[in-house]
């Protein structure tokens, strides 16, 4: 909860400290100063700056967000509308890496120091490397306008099918996984490499279990402890580079929003939507700590 | 003569470094019969654990290499064998435990897991049956109130407790050897008897064959039949039990009686073998140990000394002392 205040401080001071006066942009430029005196009374901006701070947190814990001063309704309902496209769009792209990363480093650090653990790091070296903006025209370019398997941009939701949802977003999820399925293989790789070299990893081979089980079993179960916590940095940052993302494949979600909302200055939709992302990252926090405990009984009391 | 259950013949073990590969034993001999107790013993760097590990070959095959030698269990070669072949002796008629309990079990997974993984790998026992087989085991070893113990992870056992797990898995499969690295190094004195005194039993209930590594003569005097004498990666003498205490032939042996401290001594100072082991990596012309050798001859820097029959059942690897004892016996 603390977490929570004082993320909710910090998106008040952040745009109250920017530049340019909101009342200004949203009367217009031919607005005359009675004009832009009385937007500045309606948004509360002629108050003291402690009570505009007094009145968000109040209004905050009553559920109340505010209303965005471009988009005609309130912050909870753009919000609610945009965030499952976000989100779907980051936990597909999670459910494209965690496979992929987790197999890819194992396979480094089984294969240590050969050519496979070159060629897994080349590629998690370029995947971190690249810029997501220009694979993703790239990605354009080769899947919908040459071979025409994914539509270019835009967004199906859910409703009008799993199959077209599927498709409009399969492209730009997996764009945004190149990035974190090359962390993940790093990531897993160390972890994996720490692992393979401990003792009870010689107790399960001096006990005849094959190597699948050995590497499969004993060592990725004890990996998992770091997989876990990596997969969580990724999650959040897996919801902060959908920004780029859904610009580029014209996705309506939280991240091409709060671009908008920044462009015309309509600070309670700015201010709301960081809120809201900040919740969500305590929670995606809150599941990484959950699931430490079942992946590790050390960290369990009983 | 009969063939030994395990017969490790003229074995070579290298380790890939930066600069090319090191020798961590060279040319080592060892049998253990059926039903034999034989301990192996030397400083750490000596390469008992090297040696042990390689019977199982459970060394890193990446940074290791075996490039000459023999390991025949029951006359067939190991280092020929197949994966598969390998693997069914490993655990089912080759079990072996570590020196460090507190790392050799996985500290994910429960007591049982570990156990029962065994049975189900090598006898192919799931369920309620290998659970009836994991706490009878758990009995075995001695300890208290098994089924609910079964159920621990790792963490909230102690030391000794661990350990008994560690012999529980290795003898789930009833193994005819046994290979025992280091097993009570990393215990209390206390729980160090407590733990020989159940190998000692298991030993006989289980009709095993044990290979016991170890740095403490004491333990080995008290453990083993046969004793293996090694110093930087070879055998320096090889003997019955009785036989090495009675008369050690290689200079280093002698060395290494004197310094077990005796209980009724009023020395002030530990006796003590001056020097250290060499690495591997140290290149030391003839023998390996004439640098420390209170006995040193001129010869011994220049040739490097063979294993030679002293009397029947022993062996060292020391001409001159062999060609003295050898004046005064006759």
């Amino acid at each position: 909860m603390p977490v929570i205040l004082i993320i909710s401080i910090l998106a008040f001071l952040l745009l109250s400290l920017l530049p340019g006066d909101p009342a200004m942009i949203i009367a217009g430029d031919q607005a005359s100063p009675a004009a832009i005196e009385q937007v500045r009374r309606q948004l509360g901006l002629d108050r003291s700056f402690l009570e505009q701070l007094g009145i968000w947190l109040f209004n905050l814990a009553r559920g109340n967000f505010g209303s965005s001063l471009i988009l005609n309704q309130s912050v909870l309902s753009a919000v609610g509308e945009r965030l499952p496209v976000t989100l779907s769009l980051a936990a597909l792209s999670i459910g494209f890496t965690i496979p992929v990363g987790v197999f890819l480093g194992s396979l480094a650090a089984y294969f240590r120091r050969t050519w496979i653990d070159s060629a897994v790091m080349t590629v998690a070296l370029l995947g971190v490397s690249i810029p997501a903006f220009w694979i993703a025209i790239l990605g354009v370019i080769l899947f919908s306008v040459q071979l025409g398997w994914v539509p270019s941009s835009g967004f199906a939701p859910i409703s009008q099918g799993v199959g077209r949802w599927f498709a409009s977003m399969a492209l730009p999820a997996l764009i945004l996984s190149l990035f974190q399925i090359g962390f993940l293989a790093r990531m897993t790789r160390s972890a994996m490499l720490d692992v393979l070299s401990q003792d009870y990893i010689r107790t399960a081979r001096a006990k005849g279990l094959s190597e699948w089980r050995t590497v499969g079993k004993h060592a990725l179960r004890n990996a998992l402890i770091l997989i876990i916590t990596a997969t969580g940095i990724l999650l959040s940052a897996a919801i902060g580079g959908s920004v780029i993302i859904e610009q580029v494949f014209a996705l309506p979600g939280i991240g091409r929003m709060v671009v908008q909302a920044i462009m015309a200055r309509d600070y309670p939709l700015v201010q709301g939507t960081m809120l809201i992302l900040g919740f969500t990252f305590v929670m995606i926090n809150l599941i990484v700590d959950i699931l430490y405990t079942l992946a590790d009984p050390r960290v369990r009391h009983d | 003569m009969a063939v030994p259950l395990l017969s490790i013949r003229n074995l070579t073990v290298q380790f890939r470094v930066d600069t090319g590969w090191v020798t961590a034993i060279d040319d080592v001999s060892l049998d253990v019969g059926t039903g034999d107790c034989v301990g192996v013993v030397g400083e750490s760097g000596s390469g008992k654990s090297v040696t042990a590990l390689s019977v199982l070959q459970l060394h890193d095959r990446v940074t290791t290499r075996m490039p000459s030698g023999s390991i025949l269990y029951q006359g067939d070669d190991l280092l020929r064998a197949k994966g598969s072949t390998m693997r069914r002796i490993r655990g089912s008629e080759i079990a072996m435990i570590f020196q460090d309990p507190m790392s050799s079990l996985n500290p994910v997974l429960t007591v049982a897991d570990q156990i029962s993984e065994t049975l189900r790998q090598h006898q192919g026992l799931t369920g309620a049956a290998a659970r009836k087989r994991v706490i009878e085991l758990l009995g075995l070893v001695r300890i208290p109130d098994a089924a609910r113990r079964a159920d621990d992870y790792p963490h909230r056992l102690s030391g000794g407790m661990r350990q008994r797990v560690m012999i529980a898995m290795a003898i789930a499969c009833k193994p005819r050897l046994l290979i025992a690295d280091e097993p009570t190094t990393a215990l209390d004195v206390t729980i160090q008897a407590q733990i020989l005194e159940l190998l000692r039993d298991l030993r006989r209930e289980l009709s095993m064959s044990v290979m016991l590594i170890s740095h403490d003569l004491g333990v080995i005097a008290e453990f083993a039949q046969r004793v293996v004498v090694m110093y930087a990666g070879r055998v320096v003498e090889d003997a019955p039990v009785t036989q090495l205490f009675r008369r050690p032939v290689h200079p280093y042996t002698m060395g290494l009686i004197a310094a077990v401290p005796a209980l009724d001594s009023d020395a002030p100072r530990l006796t003590t073998i001056a020097g250290r082991i060499p690495g591997p990596q140290e290149i030391i012309p003839g023998c390996r140990f004439s640098p420390r050798c209170a006995l040193v001859l001129q010869g011994c820097r220049e040739e490097p000394p063979s294993m030679q029959m002293v009397s029947d059942g022993q062996s060292a690897r020391c001409p001159p002392r062999i060609q003295v004892l050898d004046v005064r016996h006759v």
